[in-house]
């Protein structure tokens, strides 16, 4: 059994709200410790630190973070940088950035500040997900008693004069693109813009901008603290750290944890979600990664590893680390549908492909789910998602695409019987939903 | 290698670009055909129709060629230029995609559809369609919006390349066209369903890459295939917008721009392009004579005898007008004619105008209509170019948008599409302007290549002499001219004026001019009027004198008239035009004159026979000739002197010294549809008219 991650080595040790999330009690969990010391060793040891703790990005591309933060530009010309936090969490089954704002707010407004300090940003802006209510309300207050404390604002105690800004979203997933992000804090219709020119050239307001999820802000200043040895000391190469998996579905315990990297995914699953509901081999499918990355199926589950490079061996991907357990019970072929659809209502429109294609595949697989199509229809259909992915201005095409293509690679033979069943007129057998979820 | 310019290489061919190309113009430069629809020359860059898509070697992606620079291009690992595949069956296979994807919410009904046979969907999906559809579902259908009485909409076809968006906000500068919803629910609309408030919005059409948006009045009338295409010059504005008349059986169907850079760009306003339908309503035919009080047809000879018969006394008591739409031949044919008789009161400027009497300078638009694009700051003083010249306006917009040019205006506030600086409203503000230090007189001197743009509505006043005078001296206060630059700018409306003050339709030593002529024609000392088609004088102060009008359209000016002498409009004859640049430029014939109508020169050279005046030519290459040999500037066929004799040029000397009044400056156009005869003969220009004032209307209520 592989050794889990110790409770001294978790990064956001008030991860389940069982403390104090106020300043008073994020200081005692040792928030705020030696900023001004960690920012007095310069911007170029904050980045090397980054760097050497191997942090990947932590909102589901997986770009290395202190290499993004290398891109800006090294002297502040006529135009301010700016960092702009991606708080705009969407991806279904990820739930990871909620709680960090919920319960350990200051981790991320201290990471602020620091990542901030080390790309010469004087201003920095949160994009919250429109839903998140009662997290802006928790972060507002967080980023007052900061104020409130002089740990942030003008001639604050760190020496470098810091704001933050709390944008509210409508509610768009696309909104979570990076670009489509800065569009829409402009006040503008999200829609992703075309790349290049990228945000560390021309980002929000056109000026140099580094957008980065909530997590990877978060848990800079630990990593600051403990040292790029510490961090770098959990999961395999190039895999490092700890990360918050959002774990959802079929298990006994939905929750999120943090836990380190490279975990088999069986063990994250029986340790902390309870196991699956009716053990594991009533197991079918996992969605390891959020909702956009091809689903496993039990055999690749058994053993396979939670990091970005194991998952994509098996062609798929870490994504946002949200595990969606789906148990024997599960209309896969339905749910893949239900997914799609969802694809296709948050779809923006400006591309063609992603326009035209989510709702062909969405509609194709709701008769598949039924039963009612051909069979030729699952190489069309493969067909259609290859036409999707990667032809498009931005990552959601390929995000509709990749679960269709898991679905067709992994569950080909449930759509042929279905049809076949469909054909002989025999009842289509699909699942009453259970009232786990 | 310059440092500006990149070797790459595009299917195997290395080409030598400049960095600032995206891969589509690259390869184009490489002589690839690269299918696009979204990218656009003169717009922004969208990236979203995805049919651009190239093979970047090294990329893990196909990327959008359009959206892509030379300069963010990467060499390969050991230093090998960067490469490019425009032809791969990758690139095929996603353009296919692409297309595919284009036509399964399309509706294809190109066998009813107006864009058939110039649609560049139906083009490109001959190269990269599918022979059949996997698209077994229902598909989208998307309801119709109204874009007022010239564009027609099939949203259906829509394919949401946003050209439209972008055009209104971009060059337009209205933001009344935009795209709502998201995913396979977008569409494109004007939000509240009403027309749109711009001069050139019928653009659209021609942006539209597929049959979305169509010509309401061309609807379902004829087949690109059918049509005489004839190459022409556009009159309802002094641009001369070079323009493509569409023709059918002696009919006009259409009239779509030519693409001149240094003029119109690829523009034309609404007016231009839909005023055709006037070109068949409210014609002269055939010469009338009023008998009774009644206008009677009668045959040409008839009519040359009573023209003959009034012209031929004393050239004293004979006046002549000519218009805003005539083309130098008949003019110079006319003026020929009444030289030859004696007449004096003969003038061109039927607004009552100053102009023309100074050096060429005085009277044109000398930094040229693509020196806006270098202009720093611009004062316009009486004019308001986007009734005037919309197209002009649409260049003002661009370069105000892409660069630091200021504007001011001394003149009706009106929305100008962009911001300016309001700095008056009448004459005296002028001088005012001079003889302040700071604010936006600072800016004119400063400006390395000022331009004064003064309208000719500022001019045709009865102080119009002055206010040329005041508008000459601050442009030689703030430098506008030097000898590499002419900031001086007379914008004209009328399409023949400049041409007409080229030849000297001025009048003579001691004659009388327009205002002279119609008080004359009151008090009796005139007693024969000849309109040369103007129909914008107070047509009420001829009513004692003998009234010849020669014209195409029966309007103002043939109501009065005693004798009709019917002739050609600007389509239906070769002419000769000069803009308000001084640009020379000729016009072709698309179809024949109406009826018994002939084309005005030969009007006047039957006429000088009859009055034993003969004119020395019997054909339209003979009087060109004598054209070019009397004035060559006719010779330099599209040539704009622009700052040519700037050196000379004494800015502060022309007009006339004395006091301005204190009326403020009003428009000279009232109503941007309804300038000219043959756009209040259009029924489309009427419903224009009307809409605009229903908006205007609603607009205030709203208020």
């Amino acid at each position: 059994m592989t050794q889990l991650l110790q409770d001294k080595d978790r990064i956001f040790t008030n991860l389940f709200g069982h403390h104090d999330w106020r300043l008073e009690g994020a200081k005692q969990r040792g928030c705020w410790n030696a900023t001004k010391d960690m920012l007095d060793q310069g911007r170029d040891w904050i980045i090397d630190e980054v760097k050497g703790s191997g942090l990947r990005g932590r909102g589901g591309a997986g770009f290395p973070t202190g290499l993004k933060w290398s891109f800006m530009p090294k002297e502040v010309g006529a135009r301010p940088h700016y960092l702009v936090v991606n708080a705009d969490e969407s991806e279904p089954g990820t739930c990871k950035d909620r709680e960090i704002m919920r319960h350990d707010p200051h981790h991320l407004i201290e990471g602020c500040l620091i990542a901030s300090y080390s790309m010469r940003a004087h201003a920095c802006y949160i994009y919250l997900r429109g839903e998140y209510v009662l997290e802006r309300e928790r972060l507002e207050a967080a980023i007052l008693e900061a104020y409130e404390a002089k740990l942030i604002g003008d001639d604050n105690v760190h020496g470098w004069d810091f704001h933050v800004y709390i944008h509210h979203g409508a509610g768009a997933y696309i909104c979570g693109e990076e670009t489509a992000l800065l569009e829409s804090l402009e006040g503008k219709k999200g829609q992703p813009r075309l790349k290049p020119p990228f945000p560390a050239n021309a980002g929000l307001y056109g000026c140099p901008t580094t957008v980065n999820n909530v997590e990877s802000i978060a848990v800079v200043p630990t990593i600051l603290r403990r040292g790029k040895e510490w961090f770098a000391g959990f999961g395999r190469e190039g895999n490092t750290g700890t990360k918050i998996f959002s774990i959802s579905g079929h298990v006994n315990a939905p929750c999120n944890i943090e836990e380190a990297m490279s975990i088999p995914l069986r063990t994250l699953i029986d340790s902390y979600a309870g196991g699956v509901r009716g053990g594991w081999d009533n197991l079918k499918a996992v969605i390891p990664g959020g909702s956009s990355v091809p689903l496993l199926p039990k055999e690749i589950c058994d053993d396979v590893l939670m990091d970005f490079d194991a998952l994509k061996e098996h062609k798929s991907g870490l994504g946002t680390a949200a595990v969606i357990v789906m148990d024997k019970s599960t209309d896969v072929v339905k749910a893949i549908a239900r997914i799609s659809y969802f694809y296709k209502h948050e779809s923006c429109g400006q591309c063609t492909p992603c326009r035209e294609g989510t709702g062909w595949m969405w509609r194709v697989l709701e008769r598949m789910a039924r039963g009612e199509a051909d069979i030729s229809e699952i190489d069309d259909l493969l067909d259609v998602a290859g036409q999707v992915e990667g032809h498009t201005i931005c990552a959601l095409g390929d995000a509709a695409a990749w679960p269709v293509q898991g679905l067709i690679r992994h569950f080909r033979h449930e759509i042929e019987e279905r049809i076949e069943n469909y054909r002989k007129g025999r009842p289509v057998f699909v699942q009453a939903p259970v009232a786990a979820e | 290698m310059s440092e500006n310019m990149r070797t790459i290489v595009i299917d195997g061919d290395e080409i030598e670009v400049p960095n600032d190309y995206n891969l589509l113009q690259a390869a184009e430069a490489a002589g690839r055909e690269i299918p696009r629809f979204c990218y656009h020359e003169r717009l922004s860059v969208a990236g979203n129709c995805r049919m651009c898509l190239v093979e970047l070697v090294g990329a893990p992606k196909p990327v959008a060629s359009c959206a892509f620079l030379v300069k963010d291009m990467r060499g390969g690992p050991n230093g090998e230029p960067p490469a490019m595949r425009t032809l791969s069956p990758l690139v095929k296979k996603a353009r296919e995609g692409v297309m595919e994807f284009l036509l399964i919410n399309h509706p294809l009904d190109c066998p009813i559809c107006d864009q058939g046979g110039e649609c560049d969907l139906q083009d490109q999906s001959m190269a990269y369609g599918r022979s059949g559809s996997r698209y077994a579902e229902n598909k989208r259908a998307v309801e119709d919006k109204y874009m007022g009485p010239l564009i027609k909409t099939i949203m259906t076809r829509c394919i949401q390349c946003t050209r439209c968006v972008r055009f209104a906000t971009e060059v337009a500068g209205v933001s009344e066209l935009g795209a709502i919803g998201r995913g396979e629910d977008m569409e494109i609309t004007t939000y509240l369903e009403k027309s749109m408030t711009s001069e050139l919005s019928g653009n659209v059409i021609d942006l539209c890459p597929v049959g979305a948006l169509t010509s309401k009045p061309y609807a379902f009338n004829a087949r690109p295939w059918e049509l005489n295409k004839t190459e022409s010059i556009d009159v309802m504005d002094a641009i001369g917008s070079n323009i493509r008349v569409d023709s059918r059986s002696g009919a006009v169907l259409r009239i779509l721009p030519r693409i001149h850079e240094d003029v119109n760009e690829e523009w034309i306003s609404d007016k231009s392009r839909f005023v055709w339908d006037g070109l068949g309503r409210q014609r002269l035919d055939r010469p009338y004579v009023r008998e009774n009080g009644k206008l009677k047809p009668v045959d040409w000879g008839t009519a040359l005898g009573v023209a003959a018969e009034r012209l031929g006394g004393n050239p004293e008591t004979v006046g002549v007008i000519a218009g805003d739409l005539n083309e130098v031949e008949g003019l110079k044919a006319a003026k020929d004619l009444f030289d030859s008789l004696g007449v004096k009161n003969i003038d061109c400027r039927q607004d009552g105008s100053p102009v023309g009497t100074g050096p060429r300078e005085s009277y044109l638009f000398n930094s040229t209509i693509a020196g806006v694009n270098q202009a720093d700051a611009i004062l316009l003083v009486g004019v308001n170019p986007r009734v005037e010249a919309a197209v002009l306006n649409a260049r003002i917009r661009q370069r105000w948008l892409n660069s630091d040019m200021t504007v001011g205006v001394i003149g009706e506030a009106a929305d100008l599409t962009y911001d300016y600086e309001h700095l008056g409203d009448k004459p005296a503000d002028i001088e005012a302007l001079g003889r302040k230090r700071t604010g936006f007189i600072q800016t004119l001197k400063d400006a390395k290549r000022p331009m004064i743009i003064v309208g000719a509505g500022a001019l045709a006043r009865e102080d119009g002499a002055q206010v040329l005078r005041a508008a000459g001296a601050l442009a030689d206060k703030i430098g506008a001219v030097s000898a590499d630059w002419n900031g001086y700018n007379v914008l004209h409306t009328a399409a023949s004026r400049v041409g007409a003050l080229d030849l000297g339709f001025l009048p003579g030593e001691g004659g009388k001019s327009t205002r002279d002529i119609l008080a004359g024609a009151e008090s009796g000392d005139i007693q024969t009027v000849v309109l040369l088609g103007a129909d914008e004088v107070d047509t009420a102060r001829l009513e004692k004198a003998f009234v010849i009008y020669v014209g195409s359209h029966g309007d103002k000016g043939a109501h009065g008239a005693d004798l009709i002498l019917p002739s050609a409009a600007y389509t239906e004859k070769p002419g000769l035009y000069v803009n308000t640049e001084g640009r020379a430029q000729l016009g072709d014939r698309a179809v024949f004159p109406k009826g018994e109508a002939k084309e005005d020169w030969a009007i006047f050279r039957a006429l000088s026979a009859r009055l034993n005046k003969t004119l020395p030519y019997n054909d339209l290459n003979a009087l060109r000739a004598k054209l070019i040999e009397d004035n060559p500037v006719f010779g330099e066929i599209d040539h704009a002197p622009g700052s040519a004799s700037a050196g000379e040029f004494k800015v502060a000397e022309i007009g006339a010294e004395g006091r301005v009044s204190d009326a403020p400056f009003t428009a000279p156009i009232a109503d941007f549809y309804l300038t000219n005869p043959i756009a209040r003969a259009s029924k489309t220009m009427a419903e224009c008219s009307a809409r605009v004032h229903q908006a205007r209307s609603d607009l205030q209520a709203a208020e």
